[in-house]
């Protein structure tokens, strides 16, 4: 290629990077405003504390270590080779001129489109505890889980680590990202226990309807629009043909399979509520996103629609079904990042991806879930034995945003009509 | 001097309040309530587990007034506020001890 040529693609594939890793920033806006709309007013300011927070320390941590650990291994490998540190680094342009184009992004940009991710996890993590965690807890939590437990699943698989050798498949993360956050996710729900008033000792099962309507469909479409940067940039390039058209393909994909959840979900929520359920609907778009995420090509359009409709129908079960067992989830985080993000492992074996196989598929499942459970389950533990992590009953009867952080979120706001 | 506060359907506030302004009543303060007469509730669905709906929303109204208007008001509100289907509300009257103006510090029936 002509040095031209060569300046020109990398400008384009690093800004691409740049791009599509912003647009996955912007999900952090979506699973703040959607889990704000669906706790309790008196809870509001704490979940966007924690919303805030763990972005924040999210990035530091990745910076500080994360990185290093997920893509410094070796190939093949279980173990990081090294720990700390920062990893990033942009080639020169005689570098990459020399490269011939292999070198084709700038290395900060390849940070900055990863970096993203691990927030992306980490938020799945705050709203399946929501209204009754320790805000302290949780970022404690956010600490090791972004430092730590996400980097080392993380090398396994995108930073061609043994899960990678094994053939396991996940091109943008259903089981790196979604999966491994709701299994983070679970592990803290079964320590912190359900809100108070939510199960009877009967088996009822009471309905905590969420303070805000608006912003949990926001929410929903800020991940959407979002999620074209998570699975789109996860091509990891756009300069030439065949990978614009694979690009292209991937917003369709991706766009397809969040109509599809969205619809099914709604249709299913109504067969067996009997009304339409918003939030439903707005779980179903995003577990049809979920769904497509681990294999968002080799679909065609309509593929992908069926995909995200199973994931929709899946997560309306999943919720019904994850109350009855009384695991307390007040916005459907572990279904549609857990439950449906094994589905979406599955189904790439269906895909026509020829390097997918049902073994290494549930090996992958079976190890990222497994690390990620245990080590938040020791890490949940560890911080409820210091420091505990629920708050008292008192506290959440009046509100976590009273007692832990002193700001009403809505303080002028008269009583519903 | 009397206190009536009335209980009302919250759509039906603005026909209220202009049937009250037409006798010539002059003030009225009103709150947003909840409540249940033998209207009674119902039960709704969230994410699949159920929830009793058993306060509705109504408006409530308290107007001080002199003897004399009483029963003019308590006629302009039930006209106003009548729908015939279940949940119109109901209409308090109660002795009013006394009234004072804050601005001027009038008291009785001036103030009212």
């Amino acid at each position: 290629m002509s040095p031209e040529i060569i300046e020109v693609k990398y400008a384009l594939d690093t800004f691409y990077f740049l791009v599509c890793g912003a647009l996955v920033m912007w999900m952090a806006a979506g699973f703040t405003m959607l889990e704000a709309g669906l706790v309790r007013s008196k809870n509001t300011t704490e979940i966007l504390t924690k919303n805030v927070a763990l972005f924040a320390i999210s990035c530091t941590m990745y910076l500080l270590m994360g990185y290093v650990i997920m893509y410094g291994g070796s190939e093949g490998g279980f173990l990081p080779d090294a720990w700390f540190g920062n990893g990033i680094s942009n080639a020169t342009a005689e570098e990459v001129l020399a490269s011939n184009g292999d070198t084709y992004y700038s290395g900060a940009s390849d940070f900055f489109f990863q970096v993203v991710f691990v927030a992306t996890a980490m938020s799945i993590v705050s709203g399946a505890v929501a209204e009754r965690m320790k805000l302290w807890a949780f970022l404690a939590f956010a600490v090791v889980m972004t430092g730590f437990i996400y980097p080392m699943q993380g090398m396994w698989k995108w930073g061609g680590g043994f899960l990678d050798a094994a053939g396991f498949q996940d091109f943008a993360g259903s089981g790196v990202v979604h999966m491994c956050g709701a299994a983070a996710a679970l592990a803290g729900v079964i320590l912190l226990g359900a809100r108070k008033g939510k199960y009877t000792a009967d088996g009822r099962v009471n309905a905590i309807p969420g303070a805000n309507m608006p912003l949990a469909a926001i929410g929903m479409f800020i991940l959407w629009m979002g999620w074209f940067g998570f699975n789109g940039g996860s091509e990891l390039k756009v300069s030439d043909i065949g990978e614009a058209n694979a690009v292209a393909d991937i917003f369709v994909n991706t766009n397809a399979a969040a109509c599809g959840g969205l619809i099914a979900a709604l249709i299913v929520a109504h067969l067996v509520f009997g009304k339409a359920d918003l939030t439903m609907a707005v779980n179903g778009a995003l577990a049809g996103l979920v769904a497509i995420t681990a294999e968002p090509l080799n679909w065609g359009g309509i593929g992908a629609t069926l995909i995200g409709a199973a994931g929709g129908t899946l997560v309306v079960f999943s919720v019904i079904t994850l109350d009855k067992f009384k695991i307390d989830d007040p916005v459907g985080a572990i279904s549609v990042h857990g439950v449906v993000g094994i589905w979406g492992l599955l189904a790439v074996c269906l895909s026509g991806n020829e390097d997918a196989t049902l073994i290494g598929q549930l090996t992958g499942i079976g190890v990222i879930f497994a690390w990620t459970f245990i080590t938040s389950f020791i890490a949940w533990f560890i911080i409820k034995q210091v420091m505990g992590i629920r708050v008292g009953e008192q506290e959440e009867y009046e509100g976590v945003d009273a007692s832990e952080c002193g700001i009403e979120a809505y303080p002028e706001f008269n009583s519903a009509k | 001097m009397k206190m009536i506060t009335a209980v009302v359907k919250p759509f039906k506030l603005d026909d209220v309040r202009e049937a009250l302004a037409a006798i010539g009543v002059q003030g009225v303060t009103v709150s947003e309530v909840k409540g249940f007469g033998r209207q009674k509730g119902h039960t709704e669905l969230y994410r699949g587990a159920e929830y009793v709906v058993d306060f509705l929303p109504k408006v409530k109204l308290e107007l001080a007034l002199g003897d004399d208007m009483v029963d003019g008001a308590v006629e302009a509100i039930t006209t106003a506020a009548h729908t015939g289907k279940i949940g119109d509300g109901k209409i308090f009257i109660s002795d009013l001890q006394d009234v004072i103006r804050i601005r001027t510090g009038e008291a009785g029936p001036e103030a009212v």
